[in-house]
């Protein structure tokens, strides 16, 4: 079998239901710099994709495309079966407008790398504001909300903290509950620890872990912790030059590497 | 009705284009006396010998936080009476554009000199250079060309500032202006003509700036 | 020296009110004029960018003179009051839209990311999220200016508004104590900017809550 028709099994086996994220055909362009070409990816409902590849090769754009970050130059993308981008006018795909943008994107939650905390809110208003004058739930729903997102990711003595008094893993936590109290059905992860000292890794990671085995948020990691990728993924994409190279389930792509390019990679992480 | 009278305009037009040289004078000379004064209030903040040091501070915060109009009646009216030294009506509005702009132009020096990193000092003093020395042929030379276009920012807003001469009687373009427009009972052309030169010539003067700006962001 | 004072005093009120005025509607318009700068659209850019070069690149007292001289022909004769705080205001606006403008393009745009990514609307995010971090950098830059419009008010004594210049003005003519006069009017204004720099100081303590 080669590469492609083991992938394609892989991806019929898994789309017994309706994916929940289809990239079609994507592609995104920078002025002349083409950093993602025609990709297909499908992620059926639940499922953890790690995203692994060399700096540059465009993982960042893959995933802020699905957050609405960065409009593709080319190709759909559909959540939950619905177009991201676009929407049907009188059987015409035209380009969507924010509020079509809006209701979309309710679906999907974002962790980034530098943690984007709001400085001028206290732990507590972080987590809840969105919740209060987004979902329009009252202040003290909102509150329970995030004392159990808090709570489970061990910040529940951090409420009138300041983000500046917090150390860059307890920032990074305070981020992922901030993005789960919005309950998406699909959440992204680019490379959430690697602004962080090599000692508060364990804390970030532990408290993604736990989520991961709860089993139903569909989750987009982008990583180069390659033993959580491991651990969490169902499957592994090899992104290189804004393509999809190689992707499978963790123990193939790590033990069995097919393509010439994801061995280099994955050796060149060894080294280091 | 035809509000704006072209042939009007054109009439006053040399006489305002006239008062423009006393305008440019007043703002170079102001300039000038801004430069040094404003070097030396910077060099006065940053004395060792802290009565100085308080003194200049105190000088910088009173003069850059009250009117330059009054500072202006009290150059040309009060200091004669005080000290008995009478200026003319153009070295006084000179004078009061220098120091108020001096305060201005001393913290821009002093950002300058600031930047200056410890280890240029430190080089200095291991050469044994002399404090003179030290000033003007290591920390200055390197002060100043960063300000420069800060400087050209105060360069310009006093340019702007110079219609307050006329209060103390400079016969500017703003005071040409308005001895036409009481003259003849109209206003608007000389001001507005005013109001336009000042344009013309500022904002084609600050676009430059910020070009110089880039350029030595660039660097 | 001091039997001068109630005199004096008698201007601070048009003083006080200048500024209250002028500020007022100088930051409704340094906001208005600063997002504007900032909009999609580039007629709304262009205009906005027009109106900030020409009160930015005409002096002041020009803008005043104009204001009381000039407008009166197109049949717009406002009493003094009005036309001092209008210069003042629009002065003021010109330079603050900068302020504005500078200081929401220094919020880091991860900032708005974020927002986006909470699903926050376009309004939210400037309100809920740029605006609150934006105004701590504008606290200082916006206490200069106040103190750069308190000083302006001065120029109003021109336009034969009854301020604290114009009563030093006429008293000086009345009494002919020329030194003690001015000298008085220079440390009233200086109380007077002293007393914004501490409120600045107090408001930006108050915005910087939370943030080291
Ligand atoms: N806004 C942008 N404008 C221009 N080029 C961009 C922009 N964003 C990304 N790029 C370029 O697109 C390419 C892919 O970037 P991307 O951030 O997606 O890579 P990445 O795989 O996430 O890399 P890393 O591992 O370093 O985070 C890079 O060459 C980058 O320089
Ligand atoms: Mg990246």
């Amino acid at each position: 079998m080669s590469v492609s028709q083991m992938s394609a099994a892989l991806q019929t086996d898994a789309f017994a239901e309706q994916p929940i994220v289809r990239y079609r055909k994507v592609s995104k362009s920078f002025g002349d710099l083409q950093v993602i070409k025609e990709i297909d990816l499908n992620i059926a409902p639940g499922e953890k994709v790690a995203v692994i590849g060399p700096s540059g090769s465009g993982k960042t754009t893959l995933v802020r495309m699905l957050m609405t970050l960065e409009r593709p130059s080319g190709g759909t993308i559909e959540v939950d079966g619905e177009m991201l981008w676009h929407k049907r006018v009188n059987g015409k795909l035209v380009p969507a407008d924010e509020k079509h943008l809006q209701r979309v994107r309710c679906k999907i939650g974002m962790v980034f790398q530098q943690f984007n905390l709001f400085p001028h809110m206290n732990v507590l208003r972080n987590v809840t504001e969105a919740p209060v004058h987004v979902l329009g739930l009252s202040r003290a729903e909102a509150e329970e909300r995030a004392r159990e997102m808090l709570t489970k990711v061990g910040l529940a003595d951090k409420l009138d903290a300041y983000p500046a008094k917090l150390s860059g893993g307890q920032q990074q936590r305070v981020a992922i509950a901030r993005a789960l109290v919005m309950r998406p059905k699909v959440m992204l992860f680019d490379e959430v620890t690697s602004a962080l000292d090599p000692e508060l890794v364990g804390e970030v990671l532990t408290v993604i872990k736990e989520i991961a085995a709860e089993g139903d948020m569909t989750m987009m990691l982008v990583t180069h912790e390659m033993d959580f990728a491991r651990e969490v993924a169902d499957r592994v994409i090899f992104i290189d030059n804004g393509e999809i190279m190689e992707q499978g389930p963790p123990w193939a792509i790590f033990g069995h590497p097919r393509h010439p390019r994801t061995r280099a990679f994955l050796s060149r992480f060894r080294k280091k | 009705m035809v509000i704006w009278d072209w042939e009007f305009a054109i009439k006053v037009l040399p006489d305002l284009f006239k008062a423009m040289r006393v305008t440019v004078a007043a703002t170079f000379a102001g300039f000038g006396l801004a430069l040094v004064i404003g070097l030396i209030l910077a060099l006065g903040r940053r004395a060792s010998f802290k009565p100085l040091s308080l003194l200049s501070r105190g000088i910088i915060e009173f003069i850059r936080s009250t009117p330059l109009l009054i500072q202006l009646f009290f150059i040309f009216y009060a200091l004669p009476l005080a000290t008995g030294i009478s200026l003319s009506a153009f070295q006084a509005g000179a004078l009061g554009l220098g120091l108020h702009y001096g305060t201005y132009l001393s913290e821009v020096y002093r950002a300058g000199i600031d930047a200056i990193p410890r280890g240029q000092w430190e080089a200095a003093t291991a050469l044994n250079f002399s404090r003179l020395h030290t000033w003007t042929r290591i920390i200055l030379p390197q002060a100043i060309p960063p300000i420069i276009p800060v400087m050209g920012n105060y360069l310009i807003a006093m340019f702007k500032e110079t219609p307050l001469l006329s209060t103390i009687t400079v016969v500017e373009m703003l005071q040409t202006a308005k001895i036409i427009g009481s003259e003849w009972y109209r206003y608007l052309e000389p001001f507005t003509i005013v109001g336009a030169l000042f344009l013309l010539l500022s904002y084609p003067a600050s676009v430059l700036v910020r070009r110089l700006e880039l350029r030595l962001n660039q660097r | 020296m001091f039997e001068l004072l109630p005199a004096l005093l008698r201007g601070l009120g048009v003083t006080v009110q200048l500024t209250v005025l002028g500020s007022i509607l100088g930051f409704i318009l340094a906001f208005l004029t600063g997002l504007a700068r900032l909009s999609r659209y580039s007629p709304v850019r262009f205009i906005a960018a027009c109106y900030v070069e020409v009160f930015r690149g005409s002096s002041l007292l020009v803008q005043l003179f104009w204001m009381f001289y000039a407008l009166p022909f197109f049949g717009i004769r406002l009493p003094g009051l009005a036309v001092g705080v209008l210069a003042l205001g629009m002065n003021f606006g010109a330079y603050g839209s900068e302020i504005v403008r500078s200081s929401i393009l220094a919020i880091p745009q991860g900032q708005t990311e974020a927002a986006i990514a909470l699903n926050f609307t376009p309004f939210q995010r400037l309100w809920r999220i740029i605006l609150p971090q934006a105004w701590l950098i504008m606290i200082p830059s916006f206490g200069n200016l106040l103190i750069e419009l308190l000083k302006g008010t001065s120029l109003v004594s021109l336009i034969t508004l009854t301020d604290l210049a114009f009563q030093g003005a006429l008293l000086r003519e009345t009494t002919g104590r020329t030194i003690e006069i001015y000298s008085l009017l220079l440390i009233i204004y200086f109380i007077l900017a002293f007393f914004i720099t501490l409120s600045m100081r107090w408001l930006e303590r108050l915005a910087a809550v939370g943030r080291s």
